[in-house]
């Protein structure tokens, strides 16, 4: 018996050495394998680090050559603080309603009752309306509401409604080339993006806990409030985060929509490679910058936010 | 258990049907409007658009764009993936970082950056579309071509691969191209079928960097002619279609997975 | 009097008829496993007592109630599911303390009641611990304890053993019988398992297709199948088809002496069960056939633990014997043996339509 054992030991040892991923003589291995990615880290240097670097320091210097905080000083007062403040407002703002919409249309296609169906639609759509951005989607607006857009053209001819004049609360008169109009034309890409991100986080709501919880005798309210809620809180945060880093960063709907005139940001930066020459590059570099750090707060936010949700569905 | 949809799902569903399907009506009708009348209905717009030699000429050049950046992307992320699977684990974290970055820096930044920092190259770089424009987006599509073909890679088995090829004598290349490459044919063709669709839509690195590609087209219709800027719409929205209805298509057959949201802005 | 009463239950899937008219009607106090196959319906039944669902026709009654029409959350039972039920986002305790608060019951009473009941079900020292922080039995313990703790009319239980590991389930299942007698609580338990079902209830109900093939006692079930799906499901058996003559059955060119074959009529194709248990099996020693005596070779062996099942085959006769193992090691493959079927006890079964493949799965009952 002890002999068989012995025998036994030798076979499995031999076996898992041979499946071990070579350590001792494979270290010649190993770097030359590092060596196959020199390629791809060569690339990201010369065409994504090196130019990010770029701005980071070109920042910080003036045209003279010289290093100067007068760039970054310049953000922090008016106009470049406007600016800033708008980006951040339009991007806020349309990523909580989106959040909210975003979050209502995807519950509503994949919950109990509706047909299968439905949600394949919702999905494949979402896929599509989430890159359909930019110049089509600014123009496919014009088309809509603008000034003799179909539906304006509608609800002035058929319901004697004339959207131009209405003054809504908070957002001022409603015109299609202003923020509140750039606003109601990123939903059309935050929806569909939070529908995605949030499809997923909605399945993992386990219909047992749902069962469960009314077997307690919870009502829909209280399941929503004790447990749903609580369990979808940090994907729909973290979602949030992602629409809000999307709009922020969003240059060629506003642009096609408000021949650039909104202030916001991306639009600024742009204004300044209009020309033939360009100005002053440290400013543009400045004004990079100051959006990169505005994502990296998000993006700091937002990692930690991922991994806790992650933690729970389990 | 529900047996029939709950009311006030309709209400959500059919209020995001009307918000996402009326502008596409709109732009429909917009598009068939007669030029003199304002009103319908007529295929002029259409007809102004198809004799338009600049249409093709940019449509044409965002296409072969888009087919350069899927190549050089193939060429460079696919090795790059199989290697790190295959030897360096370790690494696959450094990429999924690195995926994260156009979320830190996106194209507006981007451009900037790489406007300043190859400032002073070669005007057969600086000034082609094809050299600049391609490495430009080349990065803005590692994200999504990384998580799709990370994805195929992990959904088969390449050390398995990879050691029975070797046992029957293939070299390294002829393991790649004859066996690896079958197996993850699903993921690198969603890979394409993504960066088709941001190239054909990419408008801030192109406008500022003055390349003349479709959407720089579209805008210069947009401030141009109202009905031909319907239509041209349209046509761009059908190509993001038929680029992700091919997606679908794909990840049906394959059950291919990998990130569906590509962010054209 | 009964407490718990399926009146006719239907349900049917478009075509699928997953419920075929149900009756059952359980005392107070009492277990009853509802067994079967999966895709039986039992699960299906369940969850209509739970008011996950609705009949099509049929009434469910609870101590004299109908709660046919009562939403779930308003009929005061207690259910344990297969798997993945406790919140996630809540302790063990916040978990068994949902349908207290719930009910709006005080802070330190709740309090109390829930380190009582962790403590009933063992879980006095994981109290604080998240559900991914506990393995799947003790999930299981905290999802039993939730529903004790409302102190339900009646306590539900769809398969809550099936995702565990044998020794777990096995212990698990002895602990859900000892704490539903300690509480007195009515209890409906859906099982595939055969040896589950019958080790913890007072009643068993096999189910197939849709309908309950018999309900009775553990020990009934066991020892007098009703159908031959019912003699299939539950043990083994030794299901010898044969030929009503005189004073037996014939089968494979023998004829069995069955005592319970004389209240038949000659001729009756009949099903003869014989449990292995009940076989005598013993070298041949040249021993010749007589009549519930066969003569054949053991072609297999199968360890089963304390019991070896040995297959023995004889001129047009197999049979199944379980012998004690130390005895089995004395009959290898290929010995000669006498195997000695029993005449009296054993059961006969009508063979009208064709045996029913337990191995095959029917379509699933429902989404």
């Amino acid at each position: 018996m002890a002999r068989e054992d012995g025998c036994l030991i030798t076979t499995t040892d031999a076996a898992s050495e041979a499946l071990r991923p070579d350590t001792r003589s494979g270290r010649r291995r190993l770097s030359l394998a590092w060596l196959g990615t020199v390629p791809f880290f060569a690339y990201a240097l010369l065409f994504l680090f090196l130019p990010a670097g770029q701005i980071l320091i070109g920042a910080f210097k003036s045209k003279t050559g010289g290093w100067t905080g007068h760039n970054l000083n310049l953000l922090v007062h008016k106009p470049y603080i406007t600016y800033y403040e708008t980006s951040i407002k339009i991007s806020l703002l349309t990523a909580i309603a989106g959040c909210i919409l975003g979050f209502f249309i995807a519950f509503a296609a994949i919950r109990d009752g509706t047909p299968r169906w439905i949600r394949g639609i919702i999905t494949t759509f979402s896929g599509v309306a989430a890159n359909f951005g930019g110049i089509p989607l600014a123009f496919a607006f014009i088309s809509t509401i603008g000034n003799i857009g179909i539906v304006t053209k509608f609800l002035h001819d058929h319901l004697g409604w004339d959207i131009y004049s209405t003054h809504f609360p908070i957002f001022g008169n409603f015109t299609l080339f202003s923020a509140f109009g750039v606003g109601i034309v990123y939903m059309y890409f935050q929806i569909p993006l939070m529908i995605l991100v949030i499809a997923p986080a909605i399945d993992g709501l386990r219909r047992e806990w749902r069962e469960a919880a009314s077997n307690l005798g919870a009502n829909s309210w209280q399941f929503w409030r004790h447990v749903g809620m609580p369990v979808l809180l940090p994907p729909l945060l973290g979602a949030t985060i992602l629409l809000f880093g999307n709009a922020f960063a969003a240059y060629a709907t506003a642009y096609s929509l408000t021949a650039g005139s909104v202030g916001v940001v991306p639009i600024q930066i742009g204004y300044l490679y209009s020309g033939n020459v360009l100005d002053d590059p440290h400013l543009a570099q400045a004004l990079a910058f100051g959006m990169f750090v505005v994502l990296f707060v998000m993006m700091a936010i937002y990692v930690p936010l991922q991994r806790r949700s992650a933690r729970w569905m389990r | 258990m529900r047996r029939h949809i709950s009311p006030s799902a309709a209400i959500w569903l059919l209020l995001a049907a009307a918000y996402f399907i009326i502008p596409l009506i709109a732009t429909l009708l917009f598009s068939l409007n007669q030029q003199q009348t304002g009103k319908c209905c007529s295929v002029h717009a259409y007809g102004t658009i198809l004799h338009d030699g600049a249409f093709w000429s940019n449509l044409k050049t965002s296409f072969l764009l888009a087919l350069e950046t899927i190549a050089i992307g193939l060429g460079l992320f696919v090795p790059t993936i199989y290697l790190v699977h295959l030897k360096v684990p370790k690494l696959r974290a450094v990429l999924a970082f690195l995926a994260l970055i156009p979320f830190v820096i996106p194209p507006i930044v981007m451009v900037v950056g790489l406007l300043s920092f190859y400032k002073g190259s070669p005007s057969w770089f600086y000034a082609q579309p094809w050299g600049f424009l391609a490495t430009a987006y080349v990065i803005l599509a590692f994200p999504y071509m990384f998580f799709s073909l990370d994805a195929g890679f992990r959904s088969i088995d390449i050390h398995t691969l990879t050691e029975a090829s070797q046992s029957l004598g293939a070299s390294w290349i002829t393991t790649l191209v004859k066996v690896i490459l079958p197996n993850i044919r699903a993921a690198c063709l969603a890979a394409s079928f993504l960066t088709l669709a941001i190239v054909m839509g990419e408008f801030t690195i192109a406008s500022l960097a003055a390349f003349h590609t479709f959407p720089i087209y579209i805008q210069s219709i947009n401030e141009s002619e109202a009905y031909p800027a319907a239509a041209v719409t349209l046509m761009s929205f059908g190509i993001t279609w038929a680029a992700m209805l091919s997606l679908l298509v794909i990840g049906r057959k394959r059950g291919a997975r990998g990130a569906v949201i590509a962010g054209v802005r | 009097m009964a407490f718990l009463e399926l009146q006719n239950l239907h349900r049917d899937f478009g075509t699928n008829k997953a419920l075929d008219g149900i009756e059952i009607a359980l005392g107070e106090g009492e277990f009853l496993s509802l067994l079967g196959p999966s895709g039986c319906g039992k699960t299906t039944a369940l969850r209509l007592v739970a008011g996950f669902d609705r009949p099509d026709e049929g009434r469910i009654v609870v101590d004299g109630r109908d709660v046919t029409r009562v939403s779930p959350n308003k009929r005061d039972m207690g259910m344990v599911f297969q798997a993945y039920s406790l919140f996630p986002n809540m302790t063990a305790r916040q978990n068994v303390a949902f349908g207290l608060r719930i009910r709006g019951q005080r802070r330190d009473e709740r309090d109390k009641r829930v380190l009582e009941l962790l403590d009933l079900v063992g879980l006095s020292h994981a109290v604080d611990r998240y559900p991914h922080q506990l393995s799947g039995g003790m999930q299981q313990r905290v999802a039993l304890a939730r529903a004790l703790a409302i102190q339900p009319r009646v306590l539900l239980l769809d398969e809550p053993l099936s995702a565990l590991d044998a020794k777990v389930r096995v212990q698990l299942r002895e602990e859900i019988r000892r704490i539903q007698l300690e509480l007195g609580i009515t209890t409906l338990y859906v099982t595939h398992d055969q040896e589950e079902a019958l080790s913890v209830s007072d009643h068993v109900a096999v189910m197939y297709r849709g309908r309950i093939e018999q309900m009775g006692s553990p020990a009934e079930m066991y020892s007098a199948p009703a159908t031959p799906f019912v003699a299939e499901f539950i043990g083994t058996m030794n299901r010898l088809e044969g030929t009503v003559v005189d004073g037996g059955v014939e089968h494979g060119g023998k004829t069995l002496q069955i005592e319970a074959a004389r209240q038949r009529p000659r001729g009756d194709r009949v099903l003869v069960l014989i449990r292995p248990e009940t076989v005598e099996v013993d070298r041949a020693n040249g021993a010749s056939a007589s009549p519930n005596t066969l003569i054949g070779d053991v072609v297999t062996q199968t360890f089963l633990g304390p019991v070896t099942r040995l297959k023995i085959v004889g001129t047009g006769v197999d049979v199944i014997a379980d012998v004690p193992t130390q005895k089995a090691l004395g009959l290898p493959v290929g010995t000669r043996v006498t195997a000695a079927l029993p005449a009296e006890g054993v059961r006969l079964l009508d063979l009208k339509e064709d045996l029913p493949q337990i191995a095959e799965e029917p379509a699933p009952a429902g989404p």
